[in-house]
């Protein structure tokens, strides 16, 4: 792995169950300080990716059968979920998952176990608060009283209080209002810029993907099928017609002619 | 002695055992919080406890001060082995499996205690004098008031920590979303460990202030049994509920044991039981998707 590579996974296959096998050989590798971005429609296993890379696939009975990640130097195969956790990598899980019964300082409060033996100092809820002052405010009451958009932003907010040198993100997007998409994602690439930190960011919204992504992989059906920069990606003909919903130069391409993609996909909401 | 004198001295007795079933039925929700499993060997870790005491301060004469830390301790000591070695291993397998085997255990020490210190019932060391204590004309027996004390005491402290201490935030959060309490960092097996040890040197505590009272023998784990019902009353998952419904259910079977006349102790506890499946089936502090066994 280059020196300047936060993580490398390498030709990964996984398998649910011991049966249903979803990854079939995918590779991808993110630069330290960089974010990247993970595209796919549903179920090509864009969160299944990433659960392989925080250990968090054996809680669901998935095992990567082939293939090796590398974070920060080390395979993630020698640690727990919870060690990862503490050498640096921070996934945010898909559909938020706050600890609803808890308030907003005690959900901050169990992410600081991801400082647990590191010997730093322990971070400031302030610096969670700068980003996203709302939660201030509703700091006190129960995280399951925020809204949909309040509970994104705790639920990166804990991330930033683990000192994360990467963080895997799962369709922050998810269930938000444009406007709060357009903030929350303004906030995550200040993120990146602000704290240096690494980013895998997987989405659907392709085009707010890109907005923030220095580079991207699109995935079908367990492997990637194309990859580059974001600035290449966004001048693809296919990824302009099928994944940003762009009608395409000057003949329009019947969905049939384009060999990758299987389906049609609505990639901007 | 007036009736009514009479009858806030029943009551303090009832609310004295209803604190010793407030703090088993702690043991039963820190661990089912913790990992979801019933663990109904509670009832024979605090039997265990009561045993451990007698083994150290009948048995080898010590202090009864330096007994009632180990006792404890090896209280904790079963529940350590008991999750390192059985139910982790089990991890994925139906709750109803993991349950059966607790109640194996459960008999499994029956079995040793009868076969090392027989079936008749002792009276452990006394550790606690025994000149009666008067709060104004009320008498009670000193026994029952330590009992009391104490219990409360243990259930406040564990409230507080609960609310107050990370660890207590820890044990939440797991108990919430596992998945999310591991990617925020939490160690959730070290925490299903301290459930279990935690839980289980309850058990074992009670299990002394129960002895103290009213003797060892290998049945007295039936008291676990009425503790179940507590924690089934108050909510599986809630330490409030088992505060409570401890109370509650003490005052009632103490009630009930005094002007119905002793056979309808736990007829009245199965009454409530009853109707609260019925009314509130995840108890009166539980979380509603329980499931129930
Ligand atoms: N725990 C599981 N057990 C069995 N199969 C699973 C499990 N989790 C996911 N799968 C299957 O794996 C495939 C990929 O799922 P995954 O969640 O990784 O997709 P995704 O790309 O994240 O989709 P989405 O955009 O809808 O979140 C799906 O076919 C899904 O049914
Ligand atoms: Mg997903």
């Amino acid at each position: 792995m280059a020196a300047d590579t936060i993580l490398s996974v390498e030709n990964i296959e996984v398998v649910y169950n011991k049966t249903i096998q979803v990854l079939r050989g995918l590779s991808l590798s993110v630069e330290r300080g960089k974010v990247v971005t993970l595209l796919g429609s549903n179920g090509a296993g864009k969160s299944t990716t990433l659960k392989a890379i925080s250990g968090l696939l054996e809680l669901e009975n998935g095992a990567v059968t082939a293939g090796s990640i590398g974070f920060d130097g080390r395979k993630v195969a020698d640690d727990t979920p919870h060690g990862l956790v503490r050498r640096g990598l921070f996934h945010v899980m898909e559909g938020r998952r706050i600890f609803e019964d808890l308030t907003v300082e005690e959900n901050l409060t169990a992410a600081t176990f991801a400082l647990s033996g590191r010997g730093v100092k322990p971070t400031s809820f302030d610096l969670v608060y700068g980003y996203f002052p709302r939660l201030y405010e509703r700091r006190t009451g129960r995280a399951g009283y925020l809204s949909g958009g309040e509970q994104q932003m705790l639920a990166i907010g804990r991330a930033l209080i683990a000192q994360p040198k990467l963080i895997l993100l799962d369709e922050p997007s998810l269930g938000l209002s444009p406007i709060l998409v357009e903030e929350i994602f303004g906030i995550i690439a200040r993120i990146n810029r602000e704290t240096g930190v690494s980013m895998l960011l997987v989405e659907q919204n392709a085009a707010v993907a890109f907005a923030v992504a220095h580079y991207g992989y699109i995935m079908e059906t367990g492997k990637i099928v194309l990859d580059g920069p974001t600035d290449r990606l966004v001048k693809d003909q296919d990824v302009r017609e099928f994944y940003l919903g762009m009608a395409g130069g000057e003949t329009s391409r019947s969905y049939r002619d384009v060999k990758h993609y299987k389906r049609r996909k609505r990639w901007l909401s | 002695m007036s009736d009514f004198l009479f009858f806030l001295e029943v009551s303090l007795a009832g609310l004295g055992s209803g604190a010793l079933l407030s703090l088993t039925a702690l043991a039963f929700v820190l661990i089912y919080k913790a990992t979801r499993v019933i663990n109904l060997a509670v009832s024979e870790i605090l039997m265990m406890g009561g045993y451990f005491f007698f083994a150290l301060a009948a048995g080898m004469s010590l202090s009864p001060w330096v007994a009632l830390p180990l006792a404890i301790a090896g209280g904790g000591l079963i529940g350590a082995i008991v999750e390192r070695g059985v139910i982790r291993r089990m991890l994925g397998e139906s709750a109803i499996s993991v349950f059966m085997v607790t109640v194996g255990l459960g008999s499994v020490l029956v079995g040793l205690v009868e076969f090392v210190w027989g079936t008749n019932p002792r009276t452990l060391p006394d550790f606690t004098g025994t000149a009666p204590v008067f709060i104004g004309q009320l008498y009670i027996s000193r026994k029952i008031a330590i009992a009391f004390v104490v219990a409360s005491l243990v259930i406040a402290i564990f409230l507080l920590l609960f609310r107050y201490w990370r660890g207590g935030v820890a044990l939440r959060a797991t108990a919430t979303d596992q998945a999310a309490a591991y990617s925020c960092g939490i160690n959730v097996p070290g925490v299903f460990s301290a459930a279990w040890i935690i839980g289980c040197a309850t058990a074992a505590g009670a299990g002394i202030l129960l002895g103290a009272i009213g003797g060892i023998s290998p049945v007295m784990g039936a008291f676990g049994l009425s503790a179940l019902v507590v924690v089934i009353v108050g909510g599986l998952d809630s330490v409030m509920g088992a505060l409570v419904a401890g109370l509650l259910i003490g005052l009632v079977e103490a009630w009930a044991g005094t002007y119905l006349g002793g056979e309808y102790k736990l007829v009245s506890t199965f009454i409530i039981l009853i109707v609260m499946l019925m009314v509130r089936p995840y108890g009166l502090f539980g979380t509603t998707e329980i499931e129930r066994l």
